[in-house]
């Protein structure tokens, strides 16, 4: 088999050599000579025709009808009816195509070229002696200290030992921008430290780092295929056999062996069978640079459909933790919040650490007799004075009255879906404080943004009370609010919208909402790289950005849009063919050059998706201006 | 019982039915379980059993069909 590989790594000087012999051909034709012409163009024929032919062999070894061994058929029939231009254009033209095609495919892979291209291969590693010593990546063991320098990828997960720097995270998470690093913080495989000098302790090596996680996922994703280029591949695994019987029909009935050889040339299904998943490798790599991980060809499709988007609301919507947004004194300002505080300290109430947080941190004030009433509230005795801090029904319950002006502000403050604290001290109202979950300001233009590129219903469900739900819905721009619900119910709504004829993408955040990622038609993990998100979800978004769910979204829709029109592409140009064949205009060698400029066709169709996205970022600043 | 699982990277792959080449011939291989060829990151993803076959002897499967494996690795399953 060494002679195939010879003939592999020269395929270029043998489409380059048959090229020439072409040319002295017609050369010698233009010359008046039979002998100048024939015999150049025999030559041309073989040598090209080698590598189609062997390649013809080996896949029917394995019981594959090839493209080749049509070409390889239809050209030893030309040669047997001396046809020997037709030959040499033809092998010269599928060589040159396979060539070209090469080039414009690797361009289209670059992507997650540019992606691999990342990992480093080798890891300097912290020797017992204070020296280090470059070991083979795949060698380094977890508990290792790797030393990475200015300008290094660094080549495992792991933490930081000792040093300070700065890494640049955009392998990981799609965004450049310098991320700060010193003792104990995470550092990721495959990120480059900008500036700094860092020991880090491996945790995670070889194929078990995110980033290499990432890139087999990509990877794979990029091979797996959808309905249509499964229909496609079923359908030219019959159609090649059938235009060889079909050939061998018209070779019967007309006993015409130019036409049936012209038939086996116009027969090739170039064009289709590369049509739609070019568009699809195109499309992926472009998520793939920005942080965007789209589970193949399936889930690009199943995301074009979405038209219902339905988002868990807390760390997705909403920053996911809860701050004071408004406070409302009626005695000395800073004593109100030490005093609600240090009560709230003897509790572990999420309400309590917001306004604790807001106090400035924990204070030194000693509590006594503290009671956390469930549902309600807390009470304590500090410094000799009786103290609650809870609902309406606490403050009752001990006694104190609200003033009208303070049940308005209560009111008021419960309208925009905070969640309220009353602190009463000895018997009287000091202060009032709204406490809610912020939202996260990019998310109402995005929403906007989604609608505007197709999305028709955007639902929201949270296990948050219906007042505060709706606050924030409004707040939001969301359509429909389920609140109050427990995890299993979100599942239930998702399963009632698809019964409803929807299909609906399910965002959270990967973390508690497994079921409704799976059963969502497409599941979109936002945030988290966590091996349960990427396994459960179709779309994982390395970076909780709403920039990259719009993002993904159009992208899903172009990538649809440009299959279609490669597989149009393509099924016109066999029907020009079929035309051209009746009507007498093509025969092999112009049959063979539309084909392979064919090809070439929806290969540049694909690439234009490569730079798709820059006047998508345009839009949607566009959107929040005229907000 | 399949223990090992070999990943070759090869030169990059631009026929459909170089794929189905490859594909064919490892899993026609003694020994040799799941194969997936992926046609875009050029790589043959199998799993073997390294009692009956080795991973040299899967290189060398490949490499016989005229592609040429640029780095191989294996991994315990």
């Amino acid at each position: 088999m060494k002679f195939q590989r010879w003939l592999q790594a020269h395929t270029t000087a043998i489409t380059i050599a048959s090229a020439l012999l072409i040319a002295v051909g017609y050369l010698g034709k233009w010359l008046g000579s039979t002998w100048g012409y024939a015999v150049p163009l025999m030559v041309a024929s073989i040598i090209a025709a080698v590598p189609i032919a062997i390649h013809a062999y080996q896949a029917l070894r394995v019981k594959v009808i090839s493209i080749e061994l049509l070409v390889t058929i239809a050209v030893i029939g030309a040669f047997a009816i001396g046809e020997y231009n037709e030959s040499a254009i033809v092998t010269f033209l599928f060589l040159f195509g396979n060539f070209l095609e090469q080039k414009t495919l690797a361009k289209t892979r670059a992507s997650i070229k540019s992606l691999t291209a990342l990992a480093p291969t080798t890891a300097a590693v912290l020797q017992p002696d204070g020296s280090t010593a470059d070991v083979d990546i795949d060698d380094v063991e977890v508990g290792d200290v790797v030393v990475v320098r200015p300008g290094d990828a660094i080549p495992v997960d792991g933490v930081v030992a000792t040093g300070t720097g700065y890494a640049d995270e955009a392998a990981i998470t799609g965004e450049s921008r310098a991320v700060s690093k010193e003792a104990d913080t995470p550092v990721y495989s495959g990120t480059i430290l900008s500036d700094g000098y860092l020991q880090i302790r491996a945790t995670k090596v070889g194929d078990d780092t995110t980033f290499a996680k990432i890139v087999e996922l990509v990877e794979d994703a990029q091979d797996t295929k959808s309905h249509a280029e499964k229909f496609i591949d079923r359908f030219a695994q019959y159609y090649t056999p059938a235009v060889l019987v079909i050939a061998a029909v018209v070779l019967l009935a007309s006993r015409d062996l130019r036409l049936a050889i012209t038939v086996l040339v116009l027969g090739c299904p170039g064009a289709l069978v590369i049509g739609a998943p070019v568009s699809n490798v195109a499309g992926i790599g472009n998520g793939a640079k920005r942080g965007i991980l789209v589970k193949g060809g399936t889930a690009m499709d199943g995301m074009a459909k979405v038209d219902t988007f339905v988002f868990d609301k807390t760390g997705t919507l909403t920053q996911g933790n809860t701050t004071v947004t408004d406070a409302a004194y009626y005695a000395d300002a800073a004593g109100a919040r030490q005093l609600v505080a240090a009560l709230e300290a003897t509790s572990n109430h999420p309400l309590g650490s917001a306004l604790v947080a807001f106090a400035g941190g924990s204070t030194n004030l000693p509590v006594t007799d503290s009671q956390v009433i469930k549902g309600q509230g807390v009470t304590g005795t500090i410094a000799g004075q009786h103290v609650c801090a809870g609902n309406l029904k606490l403050v009752q319950a001990h006694g104190v009255a609200l003033t009208v002006a303070q049940r308005a502000k209560l009111a008021a403050m419960q309208a925009t879906g905070a969640s309220t604290v009353i602190l009463a001290v000895d018997g009287t109202v000091t202060a009032l404080f709204a406490i809610a979950d912020a939202i996260r300001p990019e998310v109402p233009a995005a929403l906007q943004a989604l609608k505007a590129s197709g999305a028709k219903e955007l639902v929201m469900l949270t296990g948050d009370n219906a007042v505060t739900a709706n606050a924030v819905a409004r707040q939001l721009g969301i359509d429909t609010v389920h609140a109050e619900l427990l995890p299993a119910d979100k599942v239930t709504y998702v399963r009632q919208l698809q019964q409803a004829g929807r299909t609906v993408a399910f965002v959270g955040d990967g973390i508690n909402d497994s079921p409704s990622l799976a059963t969502a038609d497409i599941g979109i993990a936002m945030g988290s790289g966590t091996d349960v998100a990427i396994d459960t979800s179709d779309v994982v978004l390395m970076r909780s950005s709403f920039d990259a769910l719009v993002h993904a979204y159009r992208l899903a829709k172009k990538t649809v849009l440009n299959t279609r029109e490669n597989v149009a592409i393509a099924i016109a140009v066999v029907l020009f063919l079929l035309v051209g064949l009746f009507a007498g205009f093509i025969y092999m060698a112009s049959g063979m050059f539309v084909h392979e400029a064919s090809i070439l066709v929806v290969i540049f169709n694909a690439m234009r998706l490569i730079g798709f996205g820059k006047s998508a970022k345009l839009d949607l600043r566009q959107v929040q201006t005229t907000d | 019982m399949m223990n090992k699982k070999i990943t070759m990277q090869l030169d990059a792959l631009t026929c459909p039915s170089c794929l189905t080449k490859i594909e064919t011939a490892v899993k026609h291989t003694a020994g040799v379980g799941d194969v997936k060829v992926l046609f875009n990151a050029a790589k043959v993803k199998a799993e073997f059993d390294d009692q009956q076959v080795s991973a040299e002897d899967l290189s060398t499967v490949v490499s016989k069909l005229g592609y040429e494996v640029q780095g191989v690795k294996v991994k315990e399953l």
